[in-house]
């Protein structure tokens, strides 16, 4: 039998750079962030990219981390939902889920932050409720959070737009 | 998970050099293959990676018209081209209608034609699967048959294509643009993908090592981007797999089809083209009449494959209702549920 050959990457998560070697190629995005880095803010709910539970942005776009080869990410930015306040200062989006009780049990929030954090980015759903619902719909929620989720996303997203125009007058 | 090898390829020679080892698989987003290996349907002994090579994720505009996009290009980013999607609303449509953003912003274009069946049986190694196991038997027969096939199967494999994205490409008469140890070829996407006869573990025309660099869409499907839809029925509104769909597609002149292009989704081993009810749309009135004759045309050689006869009758009635929204005109905007079979519900 060969020996396993180590394998490295260089990732940057959550703004700082990580030079990490492994030892097996089989391990998944969701695994290294929770098991080998201790970010156990992303969730497995499935693991097998039908719940969104670990909803992380790779280079700015939300995507499943459980379904994503560490490996084959080799030079990417990731953000997670350590990633996303400033200090002591929320996220405008974790700052909405609060105030619009987006969420029960908070197990699958993490995902349906960095999700919602993706689809502000997109930009294709616009103010229209059905469009949002249909752009969050890779994110179960068992607790059945969903109308405030909607409408946590639809107002974080209207004051991070009037922030950025404040910012440019 | 089985372990593999790990190769990340920097060439299409390099890719298809090692890929051409027993046992070996190319590696995209991973969000078909990973899922596989996870439920051990699937061990390939070496991954070989392609999300590393070059140029293979542009949308180009050939010089003699038409599209070229590249393997690597995700679902979503080919779904929100603008230019692509004014010319094939239909393709868009259907990208949109699939999996679920994350997933979109993940998946390849070539992993899209090439993902494996969602038959049940096929998920569980525990259960007998000619197409895992050649020669083992299909327990879906006698089981659990909604999403199986209705036209084309076989005695040795019941089971349905899930993609949506294929079903306006067949229509829309893309090509597939091959890289493999003998050189490039191309082939029609309406004879990639195959029927399972008695080899349903032979799936698509590639041959190992072979990979897909490009899908085309020729200059004259832009001609229909004034009625083209693609409407699908799942189980819920969103994030579920079609029981059936339909892509259609009209040229209309002076109140007549010019020409129509009819495919299906959910009924086959293979985005399934309909092309005698092609022949009875061309030439005739786009009216209820016409399109019901379409849809008999359809499903003519259609027959249950266990308790899905139900299927038959729904795909009738969706082509009925696909080609009435296509003769309707393209909406003006992405609606806000794709590919929804109904009205929509809400506006804000
Ligand atoms: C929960 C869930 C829901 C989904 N719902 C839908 C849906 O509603 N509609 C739908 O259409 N799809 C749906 N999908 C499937 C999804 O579209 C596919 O998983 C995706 O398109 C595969 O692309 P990928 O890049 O991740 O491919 P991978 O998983 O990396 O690869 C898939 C296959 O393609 C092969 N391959 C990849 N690239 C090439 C190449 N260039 N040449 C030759 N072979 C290649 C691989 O070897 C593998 O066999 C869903 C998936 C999930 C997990
Ligand atoms: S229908 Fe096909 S894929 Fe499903 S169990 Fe039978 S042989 Fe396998
Ligand atoms: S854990 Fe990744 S989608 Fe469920
Ligand atoms: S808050 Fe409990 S699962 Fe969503």
């Amino acid at each position: 039998m060969e020996a396993p050959s180590s394998l490295s990457l260089s990732l940057s998560i959550n703004g700082t750079r990580h030079d990490i070697a492994l030892d097996d190629p089989r391990v998944t995005l969701l695994d290294l962030l929770r098991e080998r880095l201790g970010l156990t803010g992303s969730k497995k709910g499935c693991d097998r990219g039908q719940c969104g539970a670990c909803t992380v942005l790779v280079n700015g776009r939300r995507v499943n981390s459980c379904l994503s080869l560490a490996v084959s990410l080799d030079g990417a930015e990731i953000t997670t939902i350590e990633g996303l306040a400033q200090g002591d200062a929320l996220h405008p989006v974790q700052a909405a889920f609060i105030a619009h009780d987006g969420f029960q049990c908070g197990f699958c929030t993490p995902g349906q932050i960095m999700s919602a954090v993706g689809l502000i980015r997109e930009g294709h759903a616009g103010d229209d409720p059905e469009r949002v619902r249909e752009a969050m719909s890779g994110n179960l929620c068992r607790c059945g959070a969903y109308i405030g989720i909607t409408q946590a996303v639809l107002d974080a997203q209207a004051k991070m737009a009037s922030e950025q125009q404040g910012e440019a007058a | 998970m089985n372990r593999f090898d790990y190769v990340r390829a920097s060439t299409v020679a390099e890719a298809v050099a090692a890929a051409s080892a027993p046992g070996a698989a190319y590696l995209a987003a991973g969000t078909n293959l990973l899922d596989l290996m996870k439920g051990g349907v699937t061990r390939p002994t070496r991954l070989v990676d392609v999300t590393h090579l070059p140029d293979l994720d542009r949308i180009e505009r050939l010089p003699e018209g038409g599209f070229r996009v590249g393997a690597l290009v995700r679902n979503s980013d080919l779904a929100y081209d603008s230019g692509f999607a004014r010319a094939h609303p239909s393709v868009a449509e259907a990208l949109l209608s699939g999996a679920s953003a994350q997933l979109r912003n993940a998946a390849t274009v070539a992993g899209n034609l090439m993902q494996r069946t969602r038959c049940p049986y096929f998920y569980d190694p525990a259960s007998a699967c000619n197409k895992r196991q050649p020669g083992a038997g299909c327990e879906a027969q006698g089981g659990e048959t909604r999403l199986h096939a209705v036209l084309g199967w076989s005695e040795h494999c019941i089971a349905t294509h899930p993609s949506d994205f294929c079903v306006p490409l067949v229509a829309l008469d893309a090509v597939v643009e091959i890289a493999g140890r003998d050189g490039p070829r191309t082939v029609p996407l309406e004879a990639f993908h195959r029927l399972p006869d008695d080899a349903p573990e032979r799936e698509t025309v590639l041959e190992p090592g072979e990979l897909i660099v490009a899908v085309r869409l020729p200059d004259e499907a832009a001609a229909f981007s004034g009625h083209s839809r693609y409407l699908k029925i799942r189980d819920r509104t969103s994030y579920a797999f079609a029981v059936v769909s339909a892509a259609a597609s009209l040229r209309l002149d002076q109140g007549r089809i010019a020409e129509g292009r009819l495919a299906l989704g959910g009924v086959a081993l293979k985005p399934w083209r309909a092309r005698e009810a092609e022949r009875v749309l061309a030439g005739a009135e786009p009216n209820e009449t016409t399109f019901r004759q379409a849809a008999d045309a359809a499903l003519a050689s259609a027959k249950p494959s266990g308790d899905n006869a139900f299927k038959i009758e729904l795909a009738r009635r969706l082509i009925v209702r696909t080609l009435v929204r296509a003769a309707a005109g393209t909406p003006e905007r992405m609606p806000a549920l794709p590919a929804s079979a109904f009205e929509e519900t809400l506006h804000a």
